[in-house]
Parts: C-alpha cells; sequence; structure tokens
C-alpha cells in the first residue's frame, strides 16, 4: 500500500492536480480555498510550471481558456462569489467545447455570504453555470482522498469529453486534514489535434470558437454537444450506497453532509431502523440508477443538503416523485449534526411523528 | 511579374468590413508583418468581441476567439503554456478599453510578452453605433444623441497616455491608417511590436486610429479627413513608451 501523508483538502487538490500533468494554474484569492493558490505558488516555480495570480477571477478564468486553447491540462480555483464571476468563461468554455478543471469550493451565500461551508450552488453548478444550454461534469468529493481522487478524475474526463469538468467541494471538505495516498497511474493525455499550437505551416489553421452566427449551424452544434451528454449521462455516473440492502429509509446526500449522515445512519441502525444512504459522487450526471430502485423500495427519501433544497429536485425526478422527499438541511455555513439527521430518519420511520 | 499580392497570412475569405472600414488596412499590415518575420506557424491571433469578431477566419495563422474583453488575459494564458509561441490579440475600442479595461491594464503591467492591435475608431461599430470609451466629447451617436457630455458621462479614455504611466510595458505607439504616409508608420510600429515580441521584451501595443464611416454618418472620404481634423488632435500620433530606446540613449 502506497504512503500516506497528512494534507488539507485544498493542498489535496493541488499535488492531485500536478499529479495529473497540470502544470498551468491560475486563481485569484478567496477564503476558503486560498491554499490550493498557495500550494500552487510553492509548487509550481520548483517544477517548471506556471503559477500566476490573476487581476480578477473573470481573467484567470481567461487565462484558463488560452491555456485550454492549446491543448495543456489547466485549472482554476475558486469560492462561490467567485466562482459566479467565472460563470462567463464557463460558459465560453463549453461553446469553445474547451477542456479545464474548475473547483469550487463552497461557502454560503448569496451575495457575500460567509466563509463557513456550504452547497448552495448546486443549481449553478448542475444547471449550467452560466448562459446557454450546457452541462459541466460535477463532481463532489466526501474525504480528502476524494478531493484527490476526483481531481485526477476530473482531467481525465475533461480531455475525454472536451468540457469542462468542476470540483463541487465545500469549506469543510477544503480545510479538513486527513491522511491521503497521491499514488497515481496517470494515462497520457488524449492527442488534441484541435488545439492552437501553430500551424507549424504544416496543417490549416484552428480556430477555437464559439461564435455561430447561423441559426442552423448553431442548433446542429448544441444537438451534437446534447448527444456528448448523453453519452456522460449513459455512462459516467458515480455513486456509493450505503447500507441499502434492505432499507425501508433512504437519506441522500453529498459531500461533508453524507459524512453526517452516515453517523447517524449507523445510530438509527442500532436502534433497529432500516436505513441506507446513496451517495451521488457525480452531480452531473446525477445519478438515477440507484433512486428508480430506492423509490420501489423505500418509503421515504430524505435528502440532507447544506441549502434550502436544491439536489431535494434532481432526487424527485430520479425517484419519479413515487416516494416522499423532504428536507433535511442547515444553512448559511451551518451543518447539520447527526442529530438532526438521526431526527429525520426517526420521524420518517414513525410515518411522520416523532 | 508580380507587383501586388495578398499576404499569406491571409485567409481568401472575404472580408465582411464595411466599404470605407480601415479594418482591412490594419489587417493587411498584420498580415504583412507576419510574412516579413516569418512567424506565421507559430502565431497563435486572439480576436476580439466587435466588428473584428471575424477576423479568426481572415488571418492563415491559428486563432482563437475571445470574450468581450477578455483577450489579454486568453492571450496570456497561451503565451505562459507556449512561451516560444507569438500571441497577438486584436481588439476594438469597447473591448479593449471599457469591458477589458482591467484585463488590458494588467497585461501591461504584468509585462506580458504579447503583441496588442488597438483599433480606436470612437465608436461602438458591430452593435451600430454607440457611444465609446474613446468617443470624443461633443460626438453624436446612438447613446449620445445631443452629443457625448462631458458632465454626463466623462471623458475619452487615452489609453496610450495613461498605460505609459505604468512601469511594465515596453512599448507603446499610436498611429492611423488615414493616409499613406500614416499607414506607412503604422505598418512600421506593427512590425515593431512583433518584433519586440520576437526578441522576448514584452508587452507591446500599438493603437491605431481608424475610420468607421458608417456609424460616424460619413463617406469614406470624409471618414478619412475627419480623423485628421478631429480624432488625431484629440489622440496624437507617436511613441508613448519604448523602453528599450530610452534605455540605449542614456
Amino acid at each position: 500500500m502506497a504512503d500516506k501523508v497528512l494534507m488539507k483538502g485544498n493542498e489535496a487538490i493541488a499535488e492531485a492536480a500536478i499529479k495529473a500533468g497540470c502544470m498551468h494554474y491560475f486563481g485569484y484569492p478567496i477564503t476558503p480555498q486560498t491554499e490550493i493558490a498557495a500550494y500552487m505558488a510553492k509548487r509550481m516555480p520548483k517544477i517548471g510550471g506556471v503559477f500566476l495570480q490573476a487581476e480578477s477571477e473573470i481573467a484567470a478564468i481567461n487565462m484558463v481558456y488560452g491555456v485550454a486553447s492549446t491543448g495543456h491540462r489547466v485549472m482554476t480555483s475558486s469560492s462561490s462569489p467567485g466562482v459566479s464571476l467565472k460563470s462567463e468563461g464557463l460558459s465560453y468554455l463549453a461553446g469553445a467545447d474547451l477542456p479545464s478543471l474548475i473547483v469550487n469550493v463552497q461557502r454560503g451565500g448569496p451575495g457575500l455570504g460567509g466563509i463557513q461551508p456550504s452547497q448552495s450552488d448546486y443549481y449553478q453548478a448542475t444547471k449550467g453555470g452560466g448562459h446557454g444550454d450546457f452541462h459541466m461534469i460535477v463532481l463532489a468529493p466526501a474525504s480528502v482522498q476524494e478531493m484527490a481522487d476526483l481531481t485526477v478524475k476530473g482531467f481525465e474526463l475533461a480531455d475525454k469529453y472536451r468540457m469542462t469538468s468542476m470540483i463541487l467541494a465545500d469549506g469543510t471538505m477544503g480545510q479538513m486534514m486527513e491522511p491521503v495516498s497521491l499514488d497515481y497511474d496517470i494515462a497520457p493525455a488524449p492527442e488534441k489535434p484541435w488545439a492552437t499550437t501553430g500551424t507549424k505551416m504544416e496543417r490549416e489553421h484552428n480556430i477555437v470558437n464559439s461564435l455561430f452566427l447561423s441559426p442552423e449551424k448553431l442548433e446542429q452544434i448544441n444537438f451534437e454537444r446534447f448527444e456528448k451528454y448523453k453519452a456522460i449521462e449513459e455512462n459516467e455516473a458515480m455513486y456509493e450506497e450505503y447500507m441499502m440492502e434492505d432499507a425501508e429509509i433512504c437519506v441522500c446526500a453529498f459531500g461533508i453532509a453524507a459524512r453526517v449522515a452516515k453517523n447517524a445512519i449507523n445510530e438509527a441502525r442500532k436502534q433497529g431502523i432500516k436505513v441506507g444512504l446513496i451517495r451521488p459522487i457525480t452531480l452531473w450526471p446525477f445519478p438515477s440508477a440507484p433512486f428508480k430502485k430506492a423509490a420501489a423500495q423505500v418509503k421515504e427519501i430524505i435528502s440532507v443538503e447544506l441549502s434550502m433544497g436544491q439536489m431535494i429536485d434532481d432526487i424527485k425526478l430520479a425517484s419519479e416523485c413515487k416516494v416522499p422527499v423532504t428536507l433535511c438541511n442547515r444553512v448559511g455555513g451551518m451543518i447539520p449534526s447527526p442529530e438532526q439527521v438521526l431526527e429525520a430518519i426517526v420521524k420518517a420511520n414513525n410515518g411522520g411523528a416523532l | 511579374m508580380v507587383v501586388f499580392d495578398k499576404p499569406h497570412a491571409l485567409t481568401d475569405v472575404p472580408m465582411h468590413y464595411c466599404p470605407g472600414c480601415t479594418h482591412g488596412i490594419v489587417h493587411r499590415l498584420v498580415a504583412e508583418v507576419i510574412d516579413e518575420l516569418g512567424i506565421e506557424g507559430k502565431t497563435i491571433g486572439v480576436a476580439p468581441v466587435g466588428c473584428s469578431v471575424m477576423c479568426y477566419d481572415y488571418f492563415n495563422c491559428d486563432m482563437i476567439e475571445a470574450a468581450h474583453g477578455r483577450a489579454p488575459a486568453v492571450a496570456t494564458g497561451v503565451k505562459r503554456a507556449q512561451p516560444d509561441s507569438i500571441v497577438f490579440t486584436y481588439q476594438g475600442d469597447g473591448d479593449l478599453a471599457s469591458i477589458g479595461m482591467a484585463e488590458t491594464v494588467h497585461s501591461a503591467a504584468r509585462n506580458e510578452n504579447i503583441t496588442i492591435i488597438f483599433i480606436n475608431n470612437a465608436i461602438y461599430g458591430m452593435t451600430g453605433g454607440q457611444m465609446a470609451p474613446t468617443s470624443l466629447p461633443g460626438q453624436v451617436t446612438q447613446t449620445s444623441p445631443y452629443g457625448r457630455d462631458v458632465n454626463l458621462c466623462g471623458y475619452p479614455v487615452k489609453v496610450c497616455e495613461m498605460l505609459s504611466q505604468l512601469d511594465g510595458p515596453e512599448y507603446l505607439e499610436r498611429v492611423a491608417v488615414n493616409n499613406v504616409k500614416n499607414v506607412k508608420a503604422a505598418k512600421k510600429a506593427i512590425k515593431k511590436a512583433f518584433q519586440n515580441q520576437v526578441e522576448g521584451k514584452g508587452f507591446s501595443l500599438v493603437e491605431v486610429i481608424s475610420s468607421c464611416p458608417t456609424n460616424w454618418g460619413l463617406t469614406p472620404k470624409k471618414a478619412l479627413e475627419w480623423i485628421d481634423e478631429k480624432m488625431i488632435p484629440y489622440y496624437p500620433l507617436g511613441v508613448y513608451k519604448d523602453r528599450t530606446a530610452k534605455e540605449e540613449n542614456k
């Protein structure tokens, strides 16, 4: 087994990115993700990579767009208000079919909000994240190890499908320390014949572009992009099931909320309540299959979120509203306690009464 | 015998510019310089949003279309990833001096080793003639129908003068393309701006005073005269910064 090191989640993302061959990082300071920039500032000059502190989140995402155009692996990271600023660039990256990795270590909102953990950018991440019809692959780590693993996976998926992967973490994931193994066998990045690397006078010029003034052409491009999305929905959905075999109640949570939920489920099991967890690891594509199965098996699904209830919509769609879906949440930087989740489980088990 | 030919760095795609627009002249100058320096194979251009948005179809080198105002940030990414490439942006006044001002100033402050061709025609062309950050005091546009009132919307931005206050940039020059003499001077400045990058000297920006007969409401000939009468007095031509020349003169 590979040696493990104790790292903060944010640092694990940074080191995993370097391991994945990302030699270009552009960022702007914002709490609670600044450790990523600080780590890159230290490491990149030592390994011949590029760290550049941009003048804004907008400039950072456009520097990413520039590097992505040349076919190199590239990333930026930010937290909620900064990701809003990047949303213009996210739309252009999608429109030009460029691969990149974006990290959002979420904090409470809206507006300047707070600096404590949140999951309230779920809609923003999974329903587009900018103007126009598009998706990003959204990965939701629930441990420092997954912060690293999903960063590597994010780069691979971004290259495979020529699109943006987003790590949707939260302040807890970014700040907490856990042992992590960074021993990866990285496959070489695919050839990128479309990249603007200079023609060398050997080929026609490449154009990286998202402008198509002909509506027929733009419609066709959107259709083709959504064929790609369909393939991703069919092949790339990831999730974890925990004690779902005999479950009569299903808890659904991702990220830090899933960690809390597991504690509550363990406690409920001790009380003899048959409850399990579905933890989506990809938030887009949303893993529908386990919810279709759960809808025929459980009497209630509880969505545990650090938001006013955003993922709950996807759960209702995936379970086709066949069973009640209820919300157990805290917001504004607050995190549900295991007791709060346990209470929701007991209530569900008693058919709504405590 | 060929006496006049199209530069190799320009494609055969017909340009969409209005009659009398000087974008075509500046495109040609840029392409001639790319040919003369023999850099087409390693040049990557960044197109703006505005009238010249589709210049990605007109230059034969690899091209990237950027979001409005973001071309210097995109160019920064390209240049940092591929330092041996020659990277230029081609931007208008709304793109460079309004929505993209932060990207312009900070790429200059960092002395990014890129070349910027900045078209100043004192108007938003593509959207149909609105007030630009460089529209002259009193200039009538669609969004300043009674003339630009400096008490309401302030004064034009003088890009070369402003950037010349920074320690970062290597070379800043303002030229015009309204007569043969000025076109020749413009070519020389554009060539220097690319040569500087080849030599690793850093941020080089050429501001080109250009005409927009369609949105100025003038004939092409009158528009060229308007440059002499109105534009150049407000935007004096000349070198605003040339660090290497300054150091050599010491």
